[in-house]
């Protein structure tokens, strides 16, 4: 009987590799080091990538989720080692990523008392995690791993903490893995009511100038195919959030740009002139609203939502499909009549020609002396490869690479979307890089972003994580620059930065490296990058002081979306 | 603003709680009373909220309240939608306890639940109006505590906590 018996660090990783966890981005520490020592046995059946911070472990962690549509595993010790996974837990809570993270914990009878490294992690933990639970035995640990794992990927993703003591860790238990298949509390399959798709097809097929925003619910609910069928038939205009980008290719037909803050002048203006408003998967977020109160009054909104607490949380729906995605669109299409709507779309078109006299074109072929980041993403395009994975920090060369990348798969954008994390990026590269080496994996960074996390060189230096890595330096932290432009005089409170010298910081790490300033150099400049084999370091100095358009404004209306 | 009951069944599991009141904390309402009790079903909580808020508010409450994985259902009531009850009890000095006193114990229908040589503990139940009116009166007689619960609720809509549990 005893040698059925095995360690709680082996059942960790047996039941990790029961879910068929491929990799796990962790960093070691006394309370974790037994499920460490199992690690060791068993890396050939999964895989273990030690970043530089535990941080960089978290966001790697969710880069990978975001491109394999996997969940994340994540591994730290108690203490600082658990808290630093928090602004991820966060990250992922928001933007709907999947993770599983597993933190050590003191002993069960230390638990309470100051015990070195010890903290509340499951306290802590607890606003920013869709589920969590402290396992203080061995049985328990087999079947919180399962129920972790059903959490994170079912229903509405999200990361899922287990905080695991160290007794449970070292004490001898049975391996008895039984998958999670559901539990009396947490439905996750809904039935699409009938009904109230045949409402929302009589209000579509009424429609004079109906318009579809989508979120990341269409990656999510592995829905792309289903939505572009949706659109086929129906010939709406269909506009995409910052994470929904990929779910549609560009190049359809009835694709009309980018929502929010920063996204195209035709999606933001027409909003408010749309007579029903289709949203697919997205959550209404008060950066592609604006001002709540002036959004979108004169539409009737349908909501096709999987999270009933979405549904008229900020904007209020009059209609609402409530279920996945992928049933509810398919149902639609069935219901809805075809239809094309040439003229309505022609107004999209005719407002992306003013955006395009008034930015883009000033964006992409500048005449000014200094490089633009418009122009840097442009040459992305020309070279990159369909299913290139754009990764992105937050700021400035977020907004515009999200704006200027040419979207064409899903799962192809990955960034920090409703947390807005500075020093997403690098680690979450390097996460989406680990999935699959043989992606283009293209890494657009702020020079005060990279800073945060640029430890996790040396992790794509260990790992040899082909990751391409492009430094927009405009030596200033360029967003708040940009706001105190604009709406605090001038007045520019700490957001100029002394920097070091990048190319010498990515060769120190063995990572090839350029730097340009010049226009005539980027062309070639982008093209060694994405043809190198291996990681690459591109800095590109770039115009100080320029700012992202079309902007709403805080507290302004879609309609008073601003080209300049 | 209204005063609302949120019922709120859920599995009993460690942190429940913590869960559903960081909801409340991180959209700054407060929580006027809360209970938390087994139910008639082993292993399954009912938790009652008592709060002030508009319409609106409540059902965000709600629909967040749900979400969390281990909550079964979750629901909210207007003041004449649940039958409910407070209990408090009030220390009084045995010194105090006279003739007057007497009357006033029976008017407001309080028992005598314990008598100590010291002191006599007298028990309320009824709405928060009523414990609060025997309150003011008990502070002229020397009244040494007072403790309150929050309200346990029963819903008057007919339908039965086993409808939500599978």
């Amino acid at each position: 009987m005893k040698d059925l018996m095995i360690r709680g660090a082996d059942i960790v990783v047996k039941t990790l590799i029961e879910e068929n966890a491929e990799i796990i981005f962790g960093y070691p520490g006394g309370a974790i080091m037994p499920v460490y020592d199992a690690l060791y046995d068993y890396h050939d059946k999964i895989k273990h990538v030690l970043t530089r911070h535990e941080q960089g472990a978290i966001h790697a962690a969710q880069g990978y989720a975001r491109v394999s549509g996997k969940v994340g595993v994540c591994l730290a010790t108690s203490g600082p080692g658990a808290t630093n996974l928090i602004t991820g837990l966060a990250d992922a809570l928001i933007d709907s990523t999947p993770l599983v993270c597993i933190t050590g914990q003191v002993a069960a009878h230390l638990l309470g008392t100051d015990a070195f490294q010890e903290t509340d992690m499951v306290g802590i933990s607890m606003p920013c995690t869709k589920w969590n639970i402290q396992v203080r035995s061995v049985e328990e640990i087999a079947p919180a791993i399962a129920k972790a794992f059903f959490i994170a990927r079912s229903g509405r993703p999200g990361p899922v903490l287990i905080d695991i003591t160290k007794n449970a860790q070292t004490d001898f238990g049975e391996f008895n893995y039984v998958p999670c298949l559901g539990f009396r509390s947490y439905q996750t399959k809904i039935e699409i009511n009938k009904s109230d798709v045949q409402k929302a097809a009589e209000v579509i097929d009424a429609a004079e100038r109906p318009y579809v925003l989508f979120g990341q619910g269409v990656v999510l609910g592995k829905a792309e195919a289903e939505f572009k069928a949706f659109l086929d038939k129906t010939g709406i205009p269909a506009a995409s959030t910052l994470l929904g980008s990929g779910a549609l290719s560009q190049d359809h037909p009835n694709f009309v740009g980018k929502l929010g803050m920063h996204g195209n002048y035709a999606p933001n203006m027409l909003t408010n002139q749309c007579d029903v408003l289709i949203a697919v998967g997205m959550r209404f977020d008060d950066r592609v609203t604006g001002d709540v109160k002036r959004y979108a009054k004169q539409a009737k909104i349908i909501h096709l939502e999987l999270d009933p607490a979405e549904i008229s949380k900020t904007v209020i729906s009059h209609y609402s499909i409530l279920g996945d995605c992928k049933d509810s669109l398919a149902l639609l299409t069935e219901a809805v009549s075809k239809n094309s709507h040439p003229e309505w779309l022609e107004k999209f078109r005719e407002l992306e020609r003013e955006e395009n006299a008034a930015v883009v074109q000033h964006d992409i072929t500048p005449t000014k002396v200094g490089l633009t980041m418009g122009e840097v993403i442009h040459q992305v395009n020309q070279y990159k490869a369909d299913d290139a994975v754009l990764v992105t920090d937050v700021g400035q060369h977020q907004m515009i690479a999200w704006r200027y990348f040419n979207y064409k798969k899903s799962r192809t954008q990955v960034t920090s979307g409703g947390l807005g994390t500075m020093g997403f990026a690098l680690p979450a590269a390097l996460g989406a890089q680990m999935f699959d080496f043989s992606r283009q994996v293209v890494c657009v960074v702020g020079d005060g972003g990279i800073q945060m996390t640029i430890q996790e060189f040396g992790t794509i230096m260990q790992t040899k994580a082909p990751v391409k890595v492009i430094l927009l330096n405009n030596n200033y932290l360029g967003m708040v620059r940009q706001w105190q432009q604009m709406f605090f005089d001038k007045r520019y409170s700490f957001t100029e930065l002394d920097n070091p010298d990048f190319v010498k910081i990515a060769e120190a790490y063995g990572i090839k490296s350029q730097k340009i300033s010049e226009r005539s150099d980027l062309n070639e400049a982008i093209e060694d990058m994405l043809i190198h084999d291996g990681p690459y370091f591109l800095e590109v100095v770039v115009e100080k002081e320029d700012n992202v358009f079309p902007m709403i404004a805080t507290g302004c209306s879609v309609e008073e979306v601003r080209l300049s | 603003m209204k005063r609302y009951t949120i019922f709120v069944i859920t599995e009993n599991f460690i942190g429940i709680l913590n869960r559903i009141t960081i909801i409340f904390t991180r959209r700054g309402i407060n929580i006027d009373a809360l209970t938390a009790s087994e139910s008639r079903i082993e292993g399954i909580h009912r938790i009652t909220i008592e709060v002030t808020a508009s319409e609106e508010t409540v059902v965000q409450l709600v629909n967040q309240i749900e979400k969390i994985i281990d909550v079964i259902k979750a629901f909210y009531h207007e003041d004449d939608g649940v039958v409910y009850q407070e209990i408090a009890l009030y220390k009084i000095p045995v010194s105090k306890l006279d003739g007057g006193l007497e009357k006033i114990i029976r008017q407001h229908n309080a028992k005598i639940i314990a008598a100590e040589p010291d002191f006599v503990v007298l028990e309320l139940s009824g709405h928060k109006e009523q414990t609060q009116e025997l309150l003011e009166i008990l502070k002229g007689y020397g009244l040494l505590e007072f403790a309150r619960s929050g309200r346990v609720a029963v819903a008057k809509r007919m339908h039965t906590i086993d409808s939500y549990v599978k």
